[in-house]
């Protein structure tokens, strides 16, 4: 109940926060105009749409997974809300998990609100449901939810500019994983191949979520894999949490 | 008597800097409080009085020592079931509306809807905050988030209230309702434990009073005993004194002699010289308006207990 209670507080946070109008007005935009966009092919127009929609929805997604999760922590310490949260009898990882879970909340609405707007603009242009969208957004929110893990971790010890750069970075670098691999076992030196193999081992590699291309381009998808994934994100995120707890638990808020 | 607040060499250091200096901000303090009891906890800015809060209610850690607070342990969580606490300067998620903070405060002591609702509605009526309830937070001046701060620090019906500089920034009629309120808590048997550094409301509120100055613990007793225990002079007041009296009484007074609009101001050190002045008075047939005994203030025990002890 107490985790609840701040993942509610901290949804209606965002909620009444104007940043999250503008980032989604834009992206609602954006996804729309996908479709003067798909106007200008021939015979691709139902492609184009849901593909520009699944990767504004995603870019949007992680814009407001990083500039809201920054902040998470570090501005309830900065602007000492944290001190009548915490000397109630609540323990500091519920309040970690509750601000996590609020986030998340907060991206599920914005995230299904964006991923509904492409299955329905998909519809309306190639005339059939395409419910494999709905799954590609979801593999992408599961990616969103790392990145909101990391900027948790962040927040929990740095200042919001320091972890957007770093968060970002770690989204960047970790949708990219393919070719930060493909990079260490192929052109790298022996000793630099082993430091970029180590960095494709500790990013989040973000990649494995990305199947708007199987879905759109009606691709085999096998489950397996999907299970893989699935696992692989919830137990990166439950490891990030388990450090931002345990960097959490000891600080001062002075 | 029972005590409520044991605290056993709490202590705390803090890091600073690049080098992370190590700095002492509170010395090993012992420390008792008894149920029912207003605390006074004194000390200039800096002293670590925050900081021995902060502690109490989990927001720092301890270096080295213990506290129990009820009877239990501090580390341990369920402690602060039956403590209110109310932050120096209370600083609120400035989203909400008041009446939502409560019900947030109140959902993290896990208490059930009907009492949330009762207990919310009770509190807004006893800060006269039930006017502003469902406005937002950011909407609030100092003195509004003041009491509802107060309100918060009350929603879990505590046995101890912490309270941090709960006069700070208010203005008189605030100031007044906080000491009718802290006089009610006590009243209904709760134990108050506050820091301040405005000592008139010390002298009309505390019980006892402990007195910190650069993190250590000075002087910690009863405010009449640290208070009354020897009158410091006597001031005797006159009207209509002749010149003879005048210089008589030079002699006999601590300090000058004052006069200002035809009244005359002698202040005497022991009972022995203020008899002498008496009578000197009455013989040259000056009026004597007054004869006050007078005690040390706290303001003046204060000040000297923060110079002997700074260097």
């Amino acid at each position: 109940m107490r985790v609840w209670a701040i993942a509610v507080n901290t949804f209606r946070e965002a909620a009444r926060d104007r940043i999250l109008y503008s980032i989604l007005a834009f992206a609602i935009l954006l996804i729309g105009a996908s479709v003067i966009l798909a106007g200008l092919s021939i015979g691709q127009e139902s492609k184009i749409v849901k593909d520009l929609g699944l990767a504004a929805s995603s870019l949007f997604g992680a814009f407001i997974a990083i500039f809201l999760g920054i902040g998470l922590v570090f501005k309830e310490i900065e602007r000492r809300t944290v001190y009548v949260i915490i000397s109630k009898p609540i323990h500091r990882v519920q309040f970690l998990f509750g601000k996590y879970i609020g986030l998340v909340l907060t991206l599920l609405v914005t995230v299904g609100v964006m991923a509904l707007l492409v299955v329905t603009l998909g519809w309306l242009v190639d005339g059939h449901w395409s419910p494999g969208l709905l799954l590609a957004a979801g593999f992408d929110f599961l990616a969103l939810m790392i990145v909101t893990a990391v900027a948790l971790l962040f927040s929990t010890f740095s200042t919001p500019t320091l972890s957007a750069i770093f968060t970002l970075g770690v989204f960047v670098i970790g949708r990219l994983s393919g070719d930060v691999r493909l990079f260490a076992e192929q052109f790298a030196g022996p000793g630099v191949g082993q430091a970029v193999f180590a960095i494709y081992l500790v990013i989040p590699d973000l990649a494995r979520f990305q199947i708007g291309s199987q879905v759109i381009h009606g691709l085999p998808l096998a489950p397996a894999d999907l299970g893989q994934s699935a696992v692989y994100g919830v137990g990166y995120i439950l490891m990030l949490l388990l450090l931002a707890v345990a960097i959490f638990q000891r600080r001062d808020f002075k | 008597m029972e005590p409520v607040i044991e605290i056993r060499g709490l202590s705390k250091e803090f890091r600073v800097g690049f080098w992370q200096r190590r700095i002492l901000v509170l010395h090993p303090l012992n420390l008792t409080v008894y149920r029912g009891e207003i605390f006074g906890y004194l000390g200039p800015n800096g002293a670590g009085k925050t900081t021995t809060l902060k502690l109490l209610t989990g927001l720092i850690l301890p270096t080295a020592g213990s506290a129990r607070l009820l009877g239990q342990d501090l580390a341990e969580v369920g402690t602060k079931r039956h403590i209110g606490f109310l932050p120096e300067n209370p600083y609120f998620y400035e989203y909400l509306t008041g009446r939502e903070l409560l019900d947030l405060c109140g959902r993290l002591f896990g208490l059930r809807a009907p009492v949330r609702l009762e207990r919310i509605a009770s509190l807004l009526h006893l800060t006269q905050m039930d006017e502003a309830a469902d406005r937002q937070l950011r909407k609030y001046s100092k003195g509004m988030l003041q009491r509802l701060g107060l309100a918060q620090a009350l929603i879990n019906d505590p046995q101890l209230v912490i309270l941090d500089e709960p006069m700070s920034g208010l203005d008189p009629l605030g100031r007044k309702a906080m000491r009718d309120t802290i006089l009610h808590l006590k009243n209904e048997g709760r134990t108050i434990f506050f820091s301040t550094h405005i000592l008139s409301d010390v002298e009309m509120l505390c019980d006892r009073v402990g007195i910190l100055v650069n993190g250590r613990l000075q002087d910690v007793g009863r405010l009449d005993a640290i208070l009354t225990t020897r009158v410091e002079s006597i001031e005797m007041t006159l009207e209509q004194v002749p010149p003879a009296l005048l210089a008589a009484l030079g002699p006999l007074a601590q300090g000058s002699v004052f006069q200002q609009a035809g009244r005359v101001l002698v202040r005497l050190p022991d009972e022995a010289r203020l008899n002498q002045a008496l009578r000197l008075s009455l013989e040259s047939g000056a009026r004597v308006l007054s004869v006050a005994p007078q005690r040390m203030t706290l303001e003046e025990h204060f000040i000297r207990e923060v110079q002997g002890a700074t260097p």
